[in-house]
C-alpha cells in the first residue's frame, strides 16, 4: 500500500483539526480539534519515518505524545476553572485579554 | 597687624548683624551702634594707616589668610585679604566719609521710625565696600561687589512705600546685573587662562599671556565697571538711585560704591597695560561719559539729579584717566578721593536743604537760601568750589592732573581726549554754577507761609564742614611733592607724562574754560531771575532733562527689541518644538490604535492569526526552496 495515502489522510485530519479550532465555541470541542491537529502531525511523523526508512519520525511522535498528554492535564484544568467561574465554556465569552 | 584687616570687615559686619537681627528693642539706640561700629572700622583702618606709614614703601604690604573657602582638587579659593597703598586708601575714604555720613545720618533720618534698619544697611554696605577692596583675590572681590550692589538695592528702595524708589531701586540692580555679569565672565576667563584668580600671580603673568585672551578679560571687567560705576552705556540707573535717602547718595552713589570700578581697572592695571585695545575701550567710554554726565546734569532741575549727572561726568574723568596706563592710574585714584570729599560734601549740603525746605528737590523752587542756612552755604560753596577746580582746592589739583594726562596721551588721541576733558571742565563750571545760584542766591521762589527754611542741627552740619575741610585742602595735601603718586606708585606704578602742552598752558586753559563756564551760567541764571517753571528749552535740553534720551533708547532697543525676541520664540516653541513633539505623540498614538485592533481578545481571531502566520512561513520556506 502507498504510504502517500497516510499523508493525505493526515492532511485531512489537520484540516478537520484546523477548521474545528477556528469555527467551534466551545472550549471541549476546540481542544479535541486540538489533538485531532496533533495527531495528524503524529501520523504525519510516523509515515515519513517509514518512507526514509529511519526512526526520527517516531522518535519526534512519542515526545509530541508525552507534550500533548502534558498540555491535556493543564488545558483542561484551565477550562474546567473558566467554567467554574463564568458558567460558560465558550472561547468567545473569555475575551478579557484585550486592550 | 595683619591680624586687624579682618577686624575692619568685621566690626560693619557685626553692627549690620546686631541692627538686621535684633529687633526693635534696639529701635532707640540703633544709629548710636551703628555709627559706633563705622567709627570703630574707620579707628582701626587709620592705625594700620600709621602703621604702614613707619614703613619703606616697598613693604607696606600687608597680608591675612583667614581661611580655605573652597579647596578643590586644582581650584582654590582662599579668603584673604591683602593691604596695600591702593586698598589703604580706599580703606580711608570708605571709613572716614563712611563714619561722617553715619552721623550726619542720626540727624537726617531722625524722624524716620525705620532709622534702625537703615543704620543696618548702611553697616552692611561698609563692611562689603572693605570686602571689595580688601580681598586679594577676584573671587572674594566678586563677594564684595554683589555685596554692595545688595546695600545699594536695599537702600535706594528705602522708602518702599513710594513706587518710584520700588522701580529706581530695581532698574538699579538690573542694570547692575548685567556688569556683574561681566565680571563673573572675567573670572571664569581668568581661572582657564591663569589657573588661578588671586591678584599676585594673575597680574604678575600678564606678559607671558595671549593678546586676545587679555582683551577679553579687559573688556569684561570694562563692562563690569560701567554697571557699577555708571558709565555709558549701562549708566542709565544713577539719577534714578537719587529716589533713595540723601546719606545714601552722598556715601554710595557719589563717594565710594560707584567709585568701585575704578578701583577694579586700577587693581587689574596690568591686564590693561597689556591689552591695549581694552584700554583704547576704557578711555572711549571714560571720555563719553564724562561728557554725558555733564550734559545732563545742566538740563535738571532737581538738586540731587544734577549731582547725580556730576557725579557720573567725574567718574567718567577718572575712568579715563585709569585708562591712560601707567600715566593715569594715580591721578584717578586721586581724583576718586577728592571727590569723595567734595560730592559727599554736595549731597549732603543738598540733604541739608532739602531738610530745611521739607523735602523739596526742585532747585525752581528754592533761591536765597544763603541767608537762611549759613553753614550749609559755606560748606557747599566750598564743595562747589572745589568740583569746578578753583585754584587752590581739591579739585584744582586732581582734575587738572587729569587734563594734563590725557594730554600726554599723545598723537590726535592725546588732543581729542584733552579737549574733551577741557570741555567737560567747562560744563561742570556751568553746571555746578547753576546749581550754586538756583539754590543759594536770587529771588526767593517758595512760598514764605508754607515752607521755613532753616540750618540742620550740629549732628548734621559737622560732618558737613568735615567733609568741606577736606575739599579744601586734601588735593593739595597730595600734591605737595608729589606726595599721593609716591605713596601709590609701588602699587600702580608710575609714568611721567609727557604733554605737547606745558602744564602753565595747560593750567591757563583750564582757568579759560572754568571762567566761561561760569560766567554763561551767571548770565543765564545769576543776571535774569529764575522762572519758577522750567521754560520749554532747546531740543538738547530736552533731550538733556530726559537724560539724554537714555531711557527711551533702552526701552526701544532693549525692552521692545526683547519683548519681540521673546515673542518669536515662544512662538517657534509653540510651532516647532511643541509640533515635532506632538506630532510625533500623534502619529505614535495613531498607529498604535490600528494595532491594538489586532488585541481583540477572541481566542479564534489569534488561531486564525497563527494559522495565517504559519501558512505564510511554510508558503515562505517553499518558495525559498524552489529557487
Amino acid at each position: 500500500m502507498n504510504p502517500v495515502y497516510y499523508l493525505y489522510l493526515a492532511a485531512l485530519l489537520f484540516t478537520i483539526g484546523g477548521a474545528g479550532v477556528l469555527i467551534r465555541r466551545n472550549a471541549i470541542v476546540v481542544f479535541m480539534c486540538i489533538e485531532l491537529m496533533l495527531n495528524a502531525c503524529n501520523l504525519a511523523f510516523v509515515t515519513f519515518s517509514r518512507m526514509h526508512g529511519n526512526l526520527d519520525g517516531q522518535i519526534i511522535a512519542f515526545f509530541t505524545m508525552v507534550v500533548a498528554a502534558a498540555e491535556v492535564v493543564v488545558g483542561l484544568a484551565i477550562i474546567v476553572s473558566i467554567f467554574r467561574t463564568r458558567h460558560t465554556a465558550s472561547v468567545d465569552d473569555a475575551s478579557l485579554m484585550k486592550l | 597687624m595683619e591680624n586687624l584687616i579682618a577686624l575692619l570687615v568685621a566690626a560693619p559686619l557685626v553692627g549690620a548683624a546686631l541692627l538686621l537681627c535684633g529687633g526693635s528693642r534696639l529701635d532707640r539706640a540703633g544709629h548710636w551702634i551703628g555709627s559706633l561700629f563705622a567709627v570703630a572700622s574707620f579707628a582701626i583702618g587709620a592705625a594700620l594707616f600709621a602703621d604702614m606709614l613707619g614703613k619703606s614703601p616697598e613693604h607696606r604690604a600687608l597680608h591675612q589668610h583667614l581661611y580655605s573657602w573652597i579647596p578643590v582638587g586644582g581650584f582654590r579659593a582662599d579668603v584673604a585679604f591683602q593691604l596695600d597703598q591702593l586698598s589703604m586708601t580706599f580703606v580711608l575714604l570708605i571709613t572716614g566719609v563712611g563714619s561722617l555720613i553715619h552721623i550726619y545720618s542720626i540727624g537726617y533720618m531722625a524722624h524716620d521710625d525705620r532709622r534702625r534698619r537703615f543704620f543696618g544697611y548702611l553697616n552692611l554696605f561698609l563692611a562689603a565696600m572693605l570686602l571689595l577692596v580688601l580681598a586679594d583675590n577676584y573671587l572674594l572681590l566678586y563677594v564684595g561687589w554683589e555685596g554692595v550692589g545688595l546695600a545699594s538695592y536695599l537702600l535706594i528702595g528705602f522708602w518702599q512705600h513710594k513706587p518710584s524708589a520700588a522701580t529706581a531701586a530695581k532698574k538699579a540692580f538690573l542694570v547692575n546685573r548685567v556688569g556683574d555679569m561681566g565680571l563673573s565672565i572675567a573670572i571664569m576667563l581668568m581661572f582657564t587662562t591663569f589657573g588661578t584668580f588671586a591678584f599676585g600671580p594673575v597680574l604678575a603673568s600678564t606678559g607671558a599671556t595671549s593678546q586676545g585672551r587679555l582683551t577679553a578679560i579687559g573688556l569684561l571687567l570694562l563692562l563690569a565697571a560701567c554697571g557699577k560705576s555708571a558709565q555709558v552705556p549701562l549708566q542709565s540707573w544713577l539719577g534714578d538711585a537719587m529716589e533713595g535717602p540723601t546719606p545714601v547718595s552722598a556715601l554710595i552713589h557719589a563717594a565710594t560704591m560707584v567709585t568701585a570700578g575704578v578701583y577694579l581697572i586700577t587693581r587689574s592695571g596690568a591686564v590693561f597695560n597689556a591689552a591695549p585695545d581694552a584700554q583704547a575701550a576704557v578711555v572711549a567710554v571714560g571720555a563719553v561719559t564724562l561728557l554725558f554726565g555733564a550734559i545732563v546734569g545742566c538740563a535738571k532741575d532737581d538738586i540731587k539729579k544734577a549731582l547725580a549727572g556730576s557725579t557720573m561726568s567725574q567718574i567718567g574723568y577718572m575712568i579715563m584717566a585709569a585708562g591712560l596706563g601707567p600715566i593715569g592710574y594715580a591721578f584717578a585714584i586721586m581724583h576718586l578721593v577728592t571727590h569723595g570729599f567734595f560730592k559727599a560734601g554736595l549731597f549732603l549740603g543738598a540733604g541739608s536743604v532739602m531738610h530745611g525746605m521739607n523735602d523739596e528737590v526742585d532747585m525752581r523752587r528754592y533761591g536765597g537760601l544763603r541767608r537762611y542756612m549759613p553753614v550749609t552755604f559755606v560748606t557747599f560753596g566750598l564743595g562747589y568750589l572745589a568740583i569746578i577746580g578753583f585754584p587752590g582746592l581739591s579739585g584744582f589739583f586732581s582734575k587738572d592732573k587729569i587734563i594734563e594726562a590725557a594730554f600726554a596721551k599723545g598723537g590726535t588721541e592725546g588732543w581729542i581726549l584733552g579737549g574733551a576733558a577741557l570741555l567737560g571742565a567747562a560744563i561742570t563750571a556751568f553746571y555746578m554754577t547753576r546749581v550754586m545760584l538756583m539754590t543759594f542766591f536770587g529771588e526767593k521762589r517758595w512760598d514764605p507761609e508754607e515752607v521755613h527754611p532753616h540750618e540742620s542741627p550740629k549732628v548734621m552740619t559737622i560732618p558737613m564742614i568735615v567733609l568741606a575741610l577736606g575739599s579744601v585742602f586734601a588735593g593739595a595735601l597730595f600734591s605737595v611733592n608729589e606726595n599721593f603718586v609716591r605713596w601709590l606708585e609701588p602699587v600702580t606704578s608710575f609714568a611721567h607724562g609727557h604733554s605737547p602742552l606745558s602744564a602753565t598752558a595747560v593750567t591757563s586753559a583750564t582757568m579759560v574754560v572754568l571762567i566761561i563756564g561760569v560766567g554763561i551760567a551767571w548770565a543765564m541764571y545769576g543776571r535774569r531771575p529764575v522762572p519758577a517753571t522750567a521754560p520749554r528749552g532747546s531740543l538738547l535740553t530736552r533731550a538733556a532733562r530726559r537724560d539724554l534720551l537714555q531711557d527711551d533708547f533702552n526701552h526701544v532697543v532693549l525692552v521692545r527689541g526683547g519683548e519681540h525676541l521673546t515673542r518669536t520664540l515662544v512662538y517657534l516653541d509653540h510651532s516647532v518644538v511643541d509640533g515635532a513633539v506632538n506630532g510625533t505623540a500623534a502619529t505614535m498614538g495613531g498607529l498604535s490604535g490600528r494595532l491594538r485592533q489586532l488585541q481583540s481578545g477572541f481566542v479564534r481571531s489569534y488561531a486564525v492569526q497563527m494559522l495565517g502566520g504559519a501558512a505564510v512561513l511554510v508558503a515562505a520556506t517553499l518558495l525559498m526552496r524552489g529557487v
